[in-house]
């Protein structure tokens, strides 16, 4: 089965269809997908700030980024939920949107440079913990990360602009 | 004049018919918006969980209303220019939309409610938690107030809905 027949196949199902007929569902499954990536989005910028020592700059950067995980990792598995949703409601011409497509190129760019931190940087965390200003490493990882991060959040506000199926 | 006749003279002013015809100008100032509305969403949040006991037990309260505080009044202010340009652009869209009228109702409300936290805590660091009655307080308006911001998200997202 091709990707193509598969995405097709996927925005026939009778709730994908529900989702893109109805006239309350698309919306409100949106504003739910809003509100849940703003929420990621907050709370990565706060972990960045604080590695670009700009902000929280007396806090321990472990505590920070052990209190804030649950919030973030769950606001980003509803906004996944939420996104996969709306993006079968109209799969095929989703997956053909030049702004869609390049969102995961800079979504993916984002989870490799929060994994390359994990592996690099962080793992010395014990030596700079409390630093107001952390190793040139990290400060690179937080401000590569709030870039990436604009960039997903312009990329999905286009993809209505560039192929307008809905609003 | 009315509000309709205000409106169809916003959309003929020049500025509005330039805005209207550079294509990437309305979504890279909603993007803008959104970004701010992140801020925004990521301050409260903290200062909520704060109140709340589930996030940053270990910093004062009085330390954490002020470190976001900042943060929130300040991306307000990059929302309402961002927002006041967006109805320049589409004034036929906000200004006569009830939802649009709804959410900057909801805006003054959040904005109150937040203030409400904020503004004993710059006079008394203790204010919140003096007393058990005043704790219970303002865990009250913690949930009120990010109830509040969620509602004015909800309103924003439903103006394209309600044209």
């Amino acid at each position: 089965m091709s990707l193509q027949s598969l995405f097709n196949a996927l925005e026939n199902t009778g709730w994908a269809t529900a989702i893109r007929e109805g006239s309350i569902q698309f919306p409100a499954i949106e504003t739910v997908h809003v509100i849940a990536f703003a929420t990621v989005v907050g709370a990565i910028a706060i972990v960045d700030l604080r590695l670009l020592g700009v902000l929280a700059h007396h806090r321990s950067v472990q505590r920070l980024t052990r209190e804030l995980l649950p919030l973030t990792w769950g606001a980003f598995a509803l906004a996944v939920a939420t996104g996969s949703l709306l993006f079968a409601s109209n799969a095929v011409r989703y997956a053909g949107n030049p702004a869609f497509q390049l969102k995961f190129v800079v979504l993916a760019l984002a989870g490799a440079n929060m994994a390359a931190f994990h592996v690099g940087a962080f793992r010395h965390v014990d030596a700079w913990d409390e630093a107001e200003r952390p190793p040139r490493a990290a400060r690179f990882a937080g401000a590569a990360s709030l870039a990436l991060w604009i960039g997903v959040v312009a990329a999905g506000r286009f993809i209505g602009f560039i192929d307008p199926t809905g609003p | 004049m009315s509000l309709a006749q205000f409106s169809q003279t916003l959309a003929e002013t020049p500025a509005s018919v330039f805005i209207q015809s550079v294509s990437w100008i309305i979504p890279s100032l909603q993007t803008v918006h959104i970004l701010a509305i992140s801020v925004v969403l990521g301050s409260i949040l903290l200062v909520d969980l704060r109140l709340l006991g589930l996030v940053g037990r270990g910093v004062a309260l009085d330390a954490v209303v002020r470190r976001f505080a900042a943060w929130l009044w300040w991306s307000l202010l990059v929302l309402a220019i961002t927002g006041s340009v967006l109805v320049v652009g589409e004034p036929d869209r906000s200004l006569t939309n009830p939802v649009f009228q709804t959410k900057l109702v909801l805006v003054a409300l959040a904005a109150l409610a937040t203030l409400a936290i904020t503004r004993p805590v710059a006079g008394d660091p203790q204010f919140w938690t003096a007393t058990p009655a005043r704790l219970a307080a303002g865990r009250g308006l913690a949930l009120v107030s990010l109830a509040i911001w969620l509602a004015v998200i909800i309103a924003g997202r439903w103006i394209a809905y309600a044209i």
